[in-house]
């Protein structure tokens, strides 16, 4: 039905388009994503001084400041509407679909944003070769969509919780944990030289992962809104 | 009931040939007994995550409060469980590849399931309306659920395993149950699985009878 979908669209990018205003408002999500990811990035590079690491080690700090980061400034999305009481009027005006979509392009917006930064400053930091560079951004791009597609329904059952910052992280990280480490085990071998032939599989699992979570958040979600 | 009876009774006989059969696996020797206790805990371990996502799909369809009372239980049983198994593998991978651990992709799927089981207890805890917590702890047991193909599936053929593919206890040692070795096993796996059964019905039982009192119906 070209109708309900046009709705559909519409609704979210108008979820979407709130709270981006909102964002660029306050900037809360994005001041705490990014000083995390600066943060991390600054404490990392400060220990490690001048030595050479290797693209396992490489890889490895890199997936571990964009984790902490996103964790970070992810659940906002949700908890901002449970803080402010707004949950109940949104509920009202979208169906639970649009809402989803809204947020979730919005966190991936967020995390965009945030990756933009902290990459090359993690390159220049930490001396990793530029050579892979431009592959990495694919294993990157994949990275952030998974990371997205698995979190946002997270941050909506713990914007819901009472203990909501260190319950995120808790309950984010097992259902992560495969990605991330298809994501390091394809990160070392892009920093290595290798090319994307090589890390084909892992390409595979990391789309394949975010449509399988896609798919449940988005058939799961109605029923945590509704809660 | 009788049941107890028969379990004690089945346990106990699989317990003594375990230890009087020759050892199963010649190479390892002694130690590879563990593997009639290690791998039908492993297999109740996942059981139990299946059946809490099961009962957390009907709690979402039906808002019966004891299918959640069932999913938390089978959870708790579960994370028993997972811990055991967590626990005989650290130890037969100390006696047999030298470290108590190394992630292999096994030892890696079943610290998720821990971590899972560990978070799903987290978020109950963080919830006080029990209606919500039903709600949400349902979602989140199957939003965790759907992440186990990947682990048992996909994760072992992208990183090297000691675990055997083929066989069942390393790619070097190829080992072939036989007829004896078998019957145990199997046995083993049977009763463990009884066992699990058993003891779930008991929990049901009660959430049930407590479901009641707190009703005002009994």
């Amino acid at each position: 039905m070209p109708e309900n979908s046009a709705g559909l669209v519409s609704k979210a990018t108008a979820v979407y388009v709130k709270d981006l205003r909102l964002e660029l408002r306050s900037r809360v999500g994005l001041n705490a994503v990014f000083m995390f990811g600066l943060t991390t990035l600054a404490v990392v590079s400060f220990a490690l001084g001048q030595a050479s690491l290797s693209p396992k080690i490489l890889g490895a700090l890199f997936w571990i400041i964009i984790f902490f980061s996103a964790m970070s400034g992810l659940a906002q999305v949700f908890v901002r509407e449970e803080e402010a009481q707004t949950a109940l009027a949104l509920r009202l005006n979208a169906d639970p679909d649009a809402v989803f979509l809204g947020k979730l392009i919005f966190n991936f917006s967020l995390l965009i944003v945030m990756t933009a930064v902290i990459t090359p400053l993690f390159f220049v930091f930490t001396d990793a070769p530029e050579a892979g560079a431009l592959n990495f951004l694919i294993i990157l791009a994949l990275g952030v969509i998974d990371l997205c597609a698995a979190t946002t329904l997270v941050a909506a059952i713990i914007a819901k919780a009472s203990v909501k910052g260190a319950l995120f992280a808790v309950l984010s990280f097992p259902i992560l944990m495969p990605m991330l480490i298809a994501l390091t085990l394809a990160s070392d071998k892009i920093l290595a030289g290798g090319s994307l032939s090589e890390v084909s599989g892992h390409l595979q699992f990391l789309t394949a992962y975010a449509i399988v979570m896609l798919t449940a958040s988005v058939m799961l979600f109605k029923y945590v809104w509704q809660e | 009931m009788w049941w107890k009876y028969l379990i004690f009774l089945a346990m106990s006989v699989i317990i003594w040939f375990s230890f009087t059969t020759p050892a199963p696996q010649q190479q390892i020797g002694e130690a590879s007994r563990i593997f009639y206790y290690h791998i039908p805990q492993a297999w109740i371990c996942v059981m139990a995550f299946t059946m809490s996502a099961y009962y957390s799909i009907k709690y979402l369809k039906k808002r019966n409060a004891i299918d959640d009372d069932c999913a938390a239980d089978a959870s708790r049983l579960g994370l028993l469980f997972c811990f055991l198994a967590t626990l005989t593998g650290a130890i037969f991978a100390k006696v047999t590849w030298g470290a108590f651990w190394n992630w292999d992709p096994r030892q890696t799927s079943i610290f998720i399931l821990l971590l899972i089981y560990g978070a799903y207890f987290a978020l109950r805890g963080a919830i006080e309306d029990s209606e919500r917590r039903a709600g949400l702890s349902s979602v989140y047991a199957i939003l965790a659920f759907v992440t186990v193909p990947f682990l048992v599936f996909v994760l072992p053929r992208m990183v090297p395993s000691l675990h055997p593919s083929d066989s069942v206890i390393n790619k070097d040692l190829k080992f072939t149950m036989g007829p004896q070795v078998r019957t145990i096993f199997f046995s083993s796996l049977t009763v463990f699985t009884v066992m699990f059964f058993w003891i779930f019905n008991i929990l049901k039982k009660t959430n049930i009878l407590r479901r009641k009192i707190e009703a005002g119906t009994i």
